[in-house]
This record gives structure tokens, C-alpha cells and sequence, in this order.
């Protein structure tokens, strides 16, 4: 596997290689292994992927296999502030459609984008249990409830300075 | 009223203990009936409770509990596994994270009787890693039942062992099916497999595997301790005990309940969850999430049981029971579902993979204004295709929501193709935003709040909205107070 260089330091490879050694280095081990790794870097882009496969003694396309099958596994990173909209049955009835399309114009990104200063990101939930307070929004860990269309700007503004 | 009254099953400790203090669990008889099983009862006995009882499981299927244990317990290997499934996967629930987060001693209690009446010593949490407060939970309950000699070896000084440990979902709903959970336990993409083998033939690492669901689980602790015969008295000849609901939409009181099986879909909708909001009209309601499918007025006196719900043309999944008024357009929820289904399905077989994606592109069709009559008869047609021809529950109820909408909302599927109208005014493309002059008094309030600036007119004079640059976002017609502006 000569083709990883690029990127990856040795220190973030190191981590990678302890993470799988937790975990015996074994197989079935894939996804608590992919869970701690994308916990630590924020994200699974090929080349951590690719040390991942050498270290489990698996294939590339496996692992890679496995990360796109699951939506939780990302290979891009996410902005500063991850904003996360329910789309559970609860908010769509209650108009979750309409603020995300309001977050799509302001931020002038779609789903499973970055804005090109890395500060937002959006992307798509269903249902964090909180179905009283639809339509329901998260920025990182924060949950606004009943958002509509025009909350959207107050929003955003509250993260303009930071 | 009696007959309206809630009655805590399941939810019996949730929001009353610690449930990170193992003492307030065991001071509510937590354990009891693992001690009990263990010191007074035979495996074949715990089975046989469990028969009784009637209880089914709350998953979604209603398969008997007992009789899945028995086929457990007569499966010999080295080696057997209790799984519970706490993938809960349905768009809109969310009982079994509070049952975890609540009471999550009642769940491992129940899996380690479960253990003992199958013969197994390893038990699984399957668990959603968008949970991380019932992980926590549960990995504190864990910590301290094993402290207390609840969990471990020699429970209870016999000489029965019994060790949970958690494993993660990664967000794919399709992992909520039982052959998928096993794989994406054993670290692989969560793809379905042909049954038979069921996995208490062959699941976990080729062992034989009991899986059951969260709620289904807890309601294992009390069967125990007040028996069989006070449990098969709540709910109807088929369907015993209690079901957990996630009421939402458009009701004015949303949040969990439990009501015994039998109760009505009115007394859930209009008693205990306090009507329609804003006082408008009631339109459907939605059970069994995306398997499921939409009731209309003609059901609300059904009893709530599995059978009646299939039988009507849904189903009870997992409990998710969303409101919809007269402003929710049924073909637009039935594309929702579609939407959500096209994206999880694990693409492994074909009518689900495609035929699913083609239902879709016809129900968009159609909410733009753009369908034809016979794109009628095809989505029925392709419907009972993919039901009858994809290899797992996914996509074999998938189609659920279109044929209940079609059934019960035909005249709005109709109003949509030949008026290019939508009678709920949802669908965005056949509709226009427009004020009425003689209603406008000029207070500016639309203008303010349009985040497009579509709308323009002078101080006390009649507004217009300019639809080209509208984005029909409904902002404007929320805040006019006179009325003034309509949907077209
Ligand atoms: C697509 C699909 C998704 C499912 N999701 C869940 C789920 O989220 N939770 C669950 O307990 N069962 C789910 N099930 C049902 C399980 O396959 C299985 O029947 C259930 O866990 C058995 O437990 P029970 O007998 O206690 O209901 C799902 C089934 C299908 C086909
Ligand atoms: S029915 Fe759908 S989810 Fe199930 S195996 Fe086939 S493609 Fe996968
Ligand atoms: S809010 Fe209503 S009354 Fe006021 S300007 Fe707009 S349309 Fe006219
Ligand atoms: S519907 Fe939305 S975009 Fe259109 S005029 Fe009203 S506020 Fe503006
Ligand atoms: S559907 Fe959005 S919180 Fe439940």
C-alpha cells in the first residue's frame, strides 16, 4: 500500500493504528473501529480508510463498502457549525420542508455540503425525539424547536461573530 | 372514562427512578423477576409464562415472544445469543429511546430471563449511535447490575452467567431488520438475507440468535412478577397488554402514551391527545411509519390491535402515530414515505431498489401537476410487484403508503391529475400566493417577513406579490391578520 502518502502524518497514523489495536485488529470489529476513527478526525476520507483496511489485513473496497453503506460514516468534513435538520415524519407534517429550504437559500449550499468558508454545513436528521417541539433543528448540539421559515435568519445570526 | 385511562406497562418507572441509580430500579422490584426465574422456575416454565401471556412482539411483526423463545430453546449450539433491537429506525418515534433512557434495567433484566429460558449467556444491544444518552444509560446500568451480581456469573449464586454488551448502529434503517442487524453486527454492510435460516437457527456468528425489541422486552420483568393470567387481561383476544405510542403531528397534546391494545384510534387522537390543533379538521392518521399507512375518519372506532390495523390497511410498527389535518396533502405524505424508503433501501434487490424509485418519480410527477389517469393504475400495479416480489420487510411494506393513500384519497390523487390543483394547497408547483386587494389594508407585515422580497406596495395601500421571485414559503399568509392573502 505504497499510495499512502499523501496527507496522513504520522501522529494521525499512529491514532489510527491504536484505535484498530483496541479493537484486536479484528474484522468484525469494522464499524466500533470506523465509529472511534471518524469520533476522533471528524470524517473518513479515503486515505484513514485505507489505513483502516491494512491494519483489519481487508480489502479497501470492503471498508469502503461499509463507510458509504451507513449514513452516520461521512468521507467529507462538516463545518464549524453542523446544522442538522429533523426531517422525522413529526416535522415534515409541521413544515420541516420550508425551513430547509430556507437554509439551503441563505446558506447557498444543499444537503451534505460546507459553505466555502467551512462554518455551516447542512444535512438531514429523522427524528431526534423531540417531536413535541417540531419542526426541530439542531446547530451542533443545540435543539431550536417549532423554527419556521423566518427563524431561520435569527438562526444563523446568532453564530455570525463566532 | 375508565376505559381512556393510560395505563404504565412499559413506562412504569420511566421518568419516577434515577435510572442511573440501580437501588430505585431494585426498591421498584427490578431483578425480582430474574430471581425469581432463576431460583423457583425451570427454563421450560419461563417459556411457557411467556406463552400465556399472550405477549407479541412490539417490533413491528407481532410474532408470539414465547413461541419465538421456544424455538430458541430447542436450537442446540455451543453457544446462543439474546439480541435486543433498539435500532428504532421509524421517522417519528422515539419509545424505545426513552424506554432505555428511563428504565434501562427493565431491558437487561428481561434479556438475561431471556437468556435463561433459551440457554444463551452473551446478550446484544443493537443500539443507534444517534442515542448517546441511552448508550450512557445503559453502559452505567450495565456497570452497576454487574457490581450488584445481577448480571455476570453465577447470577444470583446459581450457576447461570449472563454478560450484555452494546453494539452500535451506524444510521441505516434497514439494520432494524433482524438478518441486517446480525451482519451489521458482525461488522458488514447491514444487507438483508433470505429467511429461512430465521436467526434462531442460524444469526450471530451462525449461532442461534433470539432477537426481540426494546418495548417487547420490557414488558418481560412484570409478566413475571403478576403473571400471565393478570397480563392476558389487558387488550384484546389477540393482542395482550399495552402499546407504547409516539403521538405527533397535528394534535394538541403530542409526547408518549400507553394505552392498552383496544383502545380506540378517537379516544387516542381526541381524548388523550386533545384534538386537531387550531381547531381544524381532522384528515388522517399515520401508523406503522414508512410500512404503514394512512387512516381516514372511517377508522377512528377501530380498536387498536395488530390485526385491526392490518386488516384496515396499515399496520402497528413500532408505534410512531402521526396526525395529519386538512393542510397535509395525502399524496405529498405518500411521496414523504417514498422518499425516505428510496433512500434506505439497501439496493440489494431489485424491485425494492428500482421499483420504489420509480413509485417516487411517479407520485413527484403527479404533485407537479404533470401526472396522467393511468399513472393510477400503474403505481397500484408496481405497488403489489414490489410487495410481492422484494426480498425483505422493507421493501415488502414500502409500498404501504401509497396504496392506503390511494384507497382512502383517491379524489385528491384525481384533483391533482385533471384540476392540477392540490385540494391541501401543499404542493408547491400548482399553486400561487395572491393578495386580495379589497382584504389589504397596507400594514406592510407581509413585505417585512417575505425573505425573498417578493412581495411590494406602498405604506396603506393594496400589496402584490411578484410570483416569479416567491419561493411560496407561506411566511406572508401566517402573518397577515386581515385575511388578505390567499392560495390559488
Ligand atoms: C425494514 C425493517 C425495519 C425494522 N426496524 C425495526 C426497529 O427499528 N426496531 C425493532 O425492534 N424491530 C424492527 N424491525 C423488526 C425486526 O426485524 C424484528 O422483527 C424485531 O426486532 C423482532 O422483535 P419483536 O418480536 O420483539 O418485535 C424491522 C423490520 C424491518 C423489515
Ligand atoms: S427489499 Fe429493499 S431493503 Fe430489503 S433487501 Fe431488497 S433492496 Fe434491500
Ligand atoms: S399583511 Fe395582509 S393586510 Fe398587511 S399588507 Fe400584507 S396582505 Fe396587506
Ligand atoms: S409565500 Fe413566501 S416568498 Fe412568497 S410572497 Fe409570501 S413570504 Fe414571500
Ligand atoms: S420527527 Fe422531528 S423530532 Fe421527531
Amino acid at each position: 500500500m505504497s499510495r499512502i502518502k499523501v496527507k496522513i502524518k504520522e501522529k494521525d497514523l499512529n491514532i489510527i493504528k491504536e484505535i484498530c489495536k483496541s479493537f484486536n485488529n479484528e474484522q468484525g470489529e469494522l464499524i466500533n473501529v470506523l465509529h472511534k476513527t471518524q469520533e476522533h478526525f471528524g470524517y473518513l476520507p479515503a486515505e484513514i480508510q485505507e489505513v483502516v483496511a491494512k491494519e483489519l489485513e481487508m480489502s479497501v473496497a470492503k471498508v469502503y463498502g461499509v463507510v458509504t453503506f451507513y449514513s452516520f460514516f461521512t468521507m467529507k468534513p462538516k463545518g464549524k457549525f453542523p446544522i442538522s435538520i429533523c426531517t422525522g415524519t413529526a416535522c415534515y407534517v409541521r413544515g420541516a420542508e420550508n425551513v430547509l429550504g430556507e437554509f439551503k437559500r441563505q446558506l447557498n449550499i444543499e444537503v451534505g455540503e460546507t459553505t466555502p468558508d467551512g462554518k455551516f454545513s447542512l444535512s438531514c436528521l429523522r427524528c431526534v425525539g423531540a417531536c413535541g417541539l417540531a419542526p426541530v433543528v439542531l446547530v451542533g448540539d443545540k435543539t431550536y424547536g417549532r423554527v419556521s421559515p423566518e427563524g431561520v435568519k435569527d438562526i444563523l445570526a446568532e453564530y455570525n461573530d463566532k | 372514562m375508565t376505559k381512556y385511562k393510560q395505563i404504565r406497562i412499559v413506562l412504569n418507572n420511566c421518568g419516577v427512578i434515577d435510572p442511573e441509580n440501580i437501588e430505585e430500579s431494585i426498591a421498584r422490584d427490578s431483578y425480582m423477576a430474574l430471581g425469581k426465574c432463576i431460583t423457583e422456575m425451570t427454563p421450560q416454565d419461563v417459556i411457557k409464562e411467556i406463552k400465556e401471556s399472550g405477549l407479541r412482539g412490539r417490533g413491528g411483526g407481532g410474532f408470539p415472544t414465547g413461541l419465538k423463545w421456544e424455538i430458541a430453546s430447542k436450537n442446540h449450539a455451543d453457544q446462543k445469543y439474546v439480541v435486543c433491537n433498539a435500532d428504532e429506525g421509524d421517522p417519528g418515534a422515539f419509545m424505545d429511546r426513552s424506554v432505555l433512557e428511563g428504565d434501562p434495567h427493565a431491558v437487561l433484566e428481561a434479556m438475561a430471563i431471556c437468556g435463561y429460558a433459551i440457554g444463551a449467556t452473551k446478550g446484544l444491544i443493537y443500539i443507534r449511535a444517534e442515542y448517546p444518552m441511552a448508550i450512557k444509560r445503559l453502559k452505567i446500568a450495565i456497570d452497576q447490575a454487574l457490581e450488584y451480581g445481577l448480571l455476570g456469573n453465577n447470577i444470583f449464586g446459581s450457576k447461570f452467567d449472563f454478560n450484555i454488551e452494546l453494539r452500535y448502529g451506524a444510521g441505516a434503517f434497514v439494520c432494524g431488520e433482524e438478518t441486517s442487524l446480525i451482519h451489521s453486527m458482525e461488522g458488514l454492510r447491514g444487507e438483508p438475507t433470505i429467511k429461512p435460516p430465521f436467526p434462531a437457527e442460524k444469526g450471530y456468528l451462525g449461532k442461534p440468535t433470539n432477537v426481540n425489541n426494546v418495548e417487547t422486552f420490557a414488558c418481560v420483568p412484570i409478566i413475571i412478577r403478576k403473571g400471565a393470567s393478570w397480563f392476558n387481561k389487558i387488550g384484546t383476544e389477540k393482542s395482550k397488554g399495552t402499546k407504547v405510542f409516539a403521538l405527533a403531528g397535528k394534535v394538541n397534546n403530542v409526547g408518549l402514551i400507553e394505552v392498552p391494545m383496544g383502545t380506540t384510534l378517537r379516544e387516542v387522537i381526541f381524548e388523550i391527545g386533545g384534538g386537531i390543533q387550531n381547531g381544524k379538521k381532522f384528515k388522517a392518521v399515520q401508523t406503522g411509519g414508512p410500512s404503514g399507512g394512512c387512516l381516514t375518519e372511517k377508522h377512528l372506532d377501530t380498536p387498536i390491535d395488530f390485526d385491526n390495523l392490518i386488516a384496515a390497511g396499515s399496520m402497528m410498527g413500532s408505534g410512531g402515530m402521526i396526525v395529519m389535518d386538512e393542510d397535509n396533502c395525502m399524496v405529498s405524505v405518500a411521496k414523504f414515505y417514498l422518499d425516505f424508503t428510496v433512500e434506505e433501501s439497501c439496493g440489494k434487490c431489485s424491485p425494492c431498489r428500482i421499483g420504489n424509485k420509480r413509485l417516487y418519480e411517479l407520485l413527484e410527477r403527479i404533485t407537479k401537476g404533470q401526472g396522467v389517469m393511468d399513472d393510477l393504475q400503474r403505481l397500484r400495479n408496481m405497488s403489489n410487484v414490489i410487495k410481492d416480489t422484494s426480498l425483505c420487510g422493507l421493501g415488502q411494506t414500502s409500498p404501504n403508503p401509497v396504496l392506503s393513500t390511494l384507497d382512502n384519497f383517491y379524489d385528491e390523487y384525481v384533483a391533482h391529475i385533471k384540476d392540477h390543483k392540490c385540494p391541501a394547497g401543499q404542493c408547491k408547483d400548482l399553486m400561487k400566493y395572491f393578495i386580495i386587494a379589497e382584504n389589504c389594508v397596507g400594514c406592510t407585515a407581509c413585505a417585512r417577513v417575505c425573505p425573498v422580497g417578493a412581495i411590494t406596495g406602498e405604506k396603506k395601500e393594496p400589496h402584490f406579490i411578484n410570483s416569479e421571485i416567491c419561493i411560496k414559503c407561506g411566511a406572508c399568509m401566517e402573518r397577515c391578520k386581515f385575511d388578505a392573502i390567499i392560495i390559488k
